[in-house]
């Protein structure tokens, strides 16, 4: 290796580091979660557990926190809810999943590079990679990603349970770090389809699974390069910017309207979420 | 113990002959005194309710010591505790060493062991901690099938480097540094202790040309493992000063560990040399006035300690990071309040007995509060990990852990595990140095007679006792 080439090299890598997060993306799957339309009827939740064959770990277990719910329902009530009639209802739902961040904190921390970042502006999570180190988990801000602290082998479901489990997942064993993948395998199979046809993706053409089992529509999923697609004509509208589009340095919404809804979920961290939110419109109360 | 008393304020006494030092600290092989064998089989007690919880864990997943915030818990905050145990082992060895201090010789060859022992301890832990722990060699650059590498911006893989590299040095450090004397242990035994000293001793027969190289590999290995040590514990502080995580992303992380480690592995000197005086009856060597300067060297250690506890309380306090400032006011007032302030009690406040003459010298004082202060370290560790881990970014995964019995078990386990290697460490070598004891002794007649001298010429008092001793051992 000649000098040139190492000082290149460094030079790269100093440029990598200065501008932060991925680049060159093929696609950027990304999503809009409409706060004003969720019902909090969990069955997002449920349809990725039954596409991402998620275990069902049962009471005791989900108290103990052992569970492995990639997609969850976060209620959080006003301050001033206590003392209304009816102080348990009137929840705010948050729908939390991976956020698939541009600049994850996730993916440096792992010591065997079980998770990292693919073109398709996904965190990927390679299973067999994974040692269980954790400390993906312990830098997540999110903490979206889950750990199997248990065995769950397809006698977990009990039958005939066993026969809805979807064969196109990778099967995760006790001590592997999993989370939500915008249900990978769909995309998967969405580029071959379209590889063999010729053709680009279409917008709309698949979809996740809990964007497809929203009954409300809350969940829009779809490619943020792709600038015909509904959910980037979201993000427009509620000027919610990636941090690679027009090279942002940092987390900066740029809103000029701040009647607009659109926001990311800790953004000031500068993780670069790949989800957008609306925030939800509430009357005053008198 | 009525001669130590009359000689307490000399770290030795300089009219040790020198055979005699050649065989009180080779009784050390033979006979013990009963306590030692009482340890061992405690700390074999501990080492087998360690390796039952591991078993269990191992078969049934980690789901018996963790949960969902707290994915780190007891098991790294015990690793780090023996990490930092392992720094003064090097102080001692080392810098003390470079700087010349005498009083080091005697005990500096136990706490080197202490070093590596502890360090192969610590080791264990976040091999233990991993979910898939049969699969810990990945972490390791070698050049697998598969063509991949471990990620090297991960602090975890620093991790690995930096005890690697540290455990091999300061165990070749102590192997060095016992030449000499395995070769006196070679001459006064027979049987398999013959064999293995004349292996490990690799034909010593202590000519001047020996003794220069010895001297200067010894100097070159004290050196180099300075800013080794230094580095390995601000690289072990990295895992938490370069994640995100408020109360773990903190600049003064570096230092803070260090000195930490310093100041927990002083405790930990001051409990193994009264242990190895009483096991031994080793107190013409391990003297109260050594005892004293360790106790003083600790104090100092901890005053360091607390100093930057409140530069990054501080910190924290006057910065505007808002979640940083939650997890410490949770770690006052939440939950783990108890756990703080018993750490902030032992860690700044009980070294005050250290400041004090009279509790220095009294030994089941100094037993106590040594222990206790390692006590206050270990919370120290663990107020690192779990406030931050239960009070983070997200309320949605606030939650507070109290650590499982498994977790325990593995924790009390590993005490047994550095016990074992350490008794029987001082049980096969000999953990007193003897030939810088002689060089100490040696010192020290030399002054004595200087002073003598400068006695007679002036005309002043006469001495004590005479002098009368010579080098009556030439090895």
């Amino acid at each position: 290796m000649s000098l040139e080439n190492l000082t290149q090299d460094w030079s790269r890598y100093r440029n990598g580091i200065e501008e932060g997060g991925f680049h060159n993306y093929e696609h950027r799957w990304g999503m809009a979660i409409d706060l004003n339309a969720c019902i909090g009827c969990n069955a997002c939740s449920t349809a990725c557990y039954a596409e991402n064959n998620l275990a069902v770990v049962g009471k005791e277990r989900f108290s103990k926190g052992h569970y492995m719910h990639w997609m969850r329902i976060e209620r959080y009530w006003d301050e001033d809810q206590a003392k209304a009639e009816f102080p348990d209802q009137g929840a705010n739902f948050l729908p939390m999943l991976c956020q698939q961040c541009g600049a994850a904190p996730c993916e440096p921390v792992c010591p065997v590079a079980a998770t990292y970042h693919t073109p398709d502006g996904l965190n990927a999570q390679v299973y067999n990679r994974c040692i269980g180190s954790r400390y993906c988990s312990n830098n997540c801000p999110y903490r979206v990603r889950y750990f199997n602290f248990w065995s769950y082998p397809e006698s977990a479901w009990p039958a005939p349970l066993n026969l809805q489990l979807n064969p196109d997942i990778t099967v995760r064993d006790k001590g592997v770090m999993e989370k939500c993948t915008f249900c990978v395998q769909r995309i998967r199979v969405a580029k071959d389809t379209a590889k063999m046809e010729n053709r680009k993706i279409k917008d709309g053409e698949f979809t996740t699974a809990c964007a497809q089992a929203c009954p409300t529509s809350a969940i829009h999923f779809g490619d943020l390069m792709d600038a015909e697609s509904a959910v980037t004509k979201l993000w427009a509208k509620h000027q919610v910017k990636r941090h690679d589009d027009e090279g942002l340095p940092v987390s900066t919404q740029h809103k000029q309207n701040p009647a607009l809804r659109g926001y990311r979920v800790l953004e000031e961290l500068n993780t670069d979420p790949s989800v957008m939110y609306l925030e939800r419109v509430r009357e005053e109360l008198a | 113990m009525k001669e130590t008393e009359l000689h307490h304020d000399k770290d030795i006494r300089e009219d040790l002959a020198w055979s005699q030092i050649n065989s009180d600290i080779m009784k050390s092989l033979e006979n013990p005194r009963r306590g030692f064998w009482y340890t061992v089989i405690g700390c074999l007690v501990l080492l087998a309710i360690g390796i039952t919880a591991e078993v269990l864990q191992y078969m049934y997943g980690m789901g018996r010591s963790k949960n969902h915030p707290h994915m780190w818990n007891l098991y790294i905050a015990t690793f780090i505790f023996w990490i930092g145990m392992s720094h003064s082992g090097t102080l001692l060895s080392a810098i003390l060493h470079i700087v010349h201090a005498d009083w080091r010789k005697p005990i500096y060859r136990f706490a080197e062991a202490m070093t590596t022992f502890s360090l192969m301890t610590a080791l264990l832990f976040p091999v233990i901690h991993l979910g898939r722990l049969w699969n810990f060699y990945w972490v390791i650059p070698y050049v697998p099938a598969r063509g991949t590498w471990p990620n090297f911006r991960s602090p975890l893989s620093w991790d690995g480097f930096a005890i690697m590299t540290y455990l091999t040095s300061s165990a070749l450090f102590l192997y060095i540094g016992m030449l000499p004397d395995l070769a006196i242990a070679r001459d006064n035994t027979t049987g398999w202790r013959k064999k293995l000293y004349s292996t490990l001793s690799l034909g010593w027969y202590g000519s001047d040309r020996q003794w220069r190289i010895f001297r200067k590999a010894y100097m070159l290995m004290a050196i180099f493992l300075i800013p080794l040590a230094v580095s390995v514990h601000s690289i072990v502080s990295s895992d938490f000063a370069m994640s995100i995580m408020p109360g773990w992303h903190v600049t003064t992380f570096p230092p803070y560990f260090v000195s930490g480690a310093l100041y927990s592995g002083c405790a930990a000197i001051v409990t193994l040399f009264i242990l190895l005086r009483y096991y031994f009856r080793w107190e013409e060597y391990m003297t109260l006035a050594i005892l004293e300067k360790i106790c003083k060297l600790t104090f100092a250690i901890a005053m360091v300690w607390t100093y930057l506890n409140l530069v990054e309380f501080a910190s924290v306090w006057y910065g505007h990071d808002i979640y940083g400032k939650e997890v410490l006011w949770a770690k006052m007032t939440g939950a783990y309040a108890p756990v703080f302030w018993s750490m902030m009690f032992f860690g700044s406040v009980l070294p005050f007995t250290l400041a004090f003459r009279k509790l220095r010298r009294h030994i089941p004082t100094m037993m106590t509060v040594s222990i206790l202060l390692n006590v206050g370290m270990w919370l120290e560790r663990w107020m690192i990990i779990s406030p931050t881990l239960s009070q983070s970014f997200y309320p949605w995964s606030w939650d507070v852990m109290w650590p499982t019995l498994t977790s325990w078990g593995i924790v009390l386990g590993s005490f047994g595990w550095f016990g074992l290697l350490f008794l029987t460490f001082v049980k096969i070598f000999p953990s007193v140095s003897m030939y810088e004891v002689k060089e100490m002794v040696y010192h020290r007649r030399l002054a004595s007679e200087k002073a003598q001298a400068e006695r007679r010429n002036t005309g002043g008092a006469q001495p004590a006792f005479s002098l009368s001793m010579r080098k009556e051992d030439g090895s």
